[in-house]
């Protein structure tokens, strides 16, 4: 039975690991690499690394750095951030990524889903949504959450899936960061209402969150940052704890 | 001599050449003919589409010189798909080694597509690449298409439907998961692939 995956996720600056407690107020979490191998260690299914270097020398430190992600580590991993064009998705895969995740870009030209999808295959493409809960509805923001869009969640993810993403990572900005749980209501709507796989991100705080949101959310993977980098919850433990309660995940 | 990673327009080449330079063995990512004939091994890796991939292969002539190997081959994911006859992802003719069809999974209902993430495989046959210190391990798979369970099938996975999860024949063998991706599962699975 395929299970249910658990996906640290690396924010990059300058080449150091970085965690924001609501999108701001930065961290320092250590070696990208060496975290990364960390966590595959002790059992992560997956990785994201994201650059949110805005400099053009950052820009290639990153590439660089994923080179040394591919070499070193086992299991997959998704890297994400700046990510404008073809071009750029086509350095970060030849660097030896497995997949990449597009936000910002994608809301303002959606168009670079389909070409990302046609170019190298629907399974390569992660469609990053933030959004937070305005007005009655979940709405879409751009440039790591700062900026409102016109565009909804649903609606926006099921464009995105129709024009070929192969995965959607949805982080409720309204979660990220407080550690009081997923967003479960609107992540189980996300899995009914979508074709393909759904990671939840934003709000763990707990091992039972998790639960939660692979039961109640329907979630295919969970994603998650800050606890997992201060050793809040350890990935081992994690499992084991879901395992118990009879959630399918790789021991 | 040594081992051969074929050199297309459909492969994920450098997470490949990694995971063998994590067993420190060294490997020529190439698609020059006379070094893949003269390499021990060779593996034929894929992430992509197949029709795209198939027109790259003829184009280049490769598509005749991956069928007439005589030393162990590898195909993995998208290359063991294009190892079958046919495949249904833009109706394709491929290469016939493997005499299969290679079909798109059924919608069902709360399945997802495609099939992504970690899933269990189970040897069917001592012939294939899994051997008893990796059945029933984790291993990690990205694919919307499938080769149904037939008399080259030597391991099974089952989602939406069993399906080939590993295939053999003669010295022709090949993986629906990738195993460069699958921990250390997968590094023993490729380990077992080296000291054929």
């Amino acid at each position: 039975m395929l299970a249910k995956r658990i996906i640290p996720c690396l924010d990059v600056k300058d080449g150091k690991t970085v965690k924001g407690v609501n999108f701001v107020n930065f961290r320092d979490a250590g070696d990208p690499v060496a975290l990364g191998k960390k966590y595959s260690d002790e059992g992560a299914d997956e990785l994201v690394y994201l650059d949110i270097t805005a400099s053009h020398e950052g820009r290639r430190t990153f590439v660089d750095l994923v080179t040394r992600v591919a070499e070193n580590i086992k299991i997959p991993f998704t890297v994400g951030g700046g990510i404008g064009c073809v071009e750029d998705v086509e350095r970060l895969l030849d660097a030896g990524a497995d997949k990449v995740s597009v936000n910002s870009s994608a809301l303002r030209n959606p168009h670079l889903i389909d070409d990302i999808a046609s170019r190298f295959g629907s399974q390569v493409c992660v469609l990053a949504i933030d959004a937070r809960f305005t007005d009655g509805d979940w709405r879409c923001y751009v440039n790591g959450g700062r900026v409102p869009t016109e565009r909804h969640l649903l609606e926006w993810a099921k464009e995105g899936v129709m024009r070929g993403a192969g995965e959607i990572l949805f982080t409720s900005m309204d979660h990220d960061g407080v550690k009081t749980g997923f967003a479960c209501d609107v992540l189980s709507r996300l899995s009914d209402e979508l074709s393909v796989p759904v990671i939840a991100s934003g709000g763990a705080g707990a091992c039972s969150h998790f639960y939660d949101v692979f039961t109640r959310g329907k979630a295919d993977a969970a994603l998650a940052a800050g606890i997992f980098h201060f050793n809040e919850i350890g990935i081992a433990g994690l499992k084991q704890y879901l395992y118990d309660r009879n959630i399918n995940v790789r021991l | 001599m040594g081992v051969a990673i074929i050199k297309y327009n459909a492969g994920n080449n450098f997470s490949v050449l990694c995971s063998l330079r994590r067993l420190g063995v060294e490997a020529t990512v190439t698609d020059d003919a006379d070094k893949i004939r003269r390499a021990e091994k060779v593996i034929f890796p894929g992430v992509g589409e197949a029709s795209s991939a198939m027109s790259y292969l003829r184009a280049t002539g490769l598509d005749q010189l991956i069928k007439s190997l005589q030393q162990p081959v590898l195909g993995i994911c998208i290359g063991q798909q294009l190892l079958c006859r046919h495949s249904m992802e833009g109706d394709t003719e491929c290469l016939g080694v493997f005499d299969a069809e290679v079909r798109r999974f059924p919608d069902f209902e709360g399945m997802k597509i495609p099939h992504m993430g970690w899933n269990t495989v189970s040897s069917m046959s001592p012939n294939g690449v899994i051997t008893p210190e990796t059945d029933n391990s984790f291993v990690y798979y990205v694919h919307s298409y499938y080769v149904p369970v037939c008399d080259l099938t030597t391991a099974v996975t089952d989602y939406i439907v069993p399906f080939s999860a590993a295939m053999r024949k003669d010295n022709f063998y090949s993986t629906q998961f990738h195993p460069e991706k699958s921990g250390d599962t997968g590094e023993a699975i490729i380990k077992t692939f080296l000291e054929l």
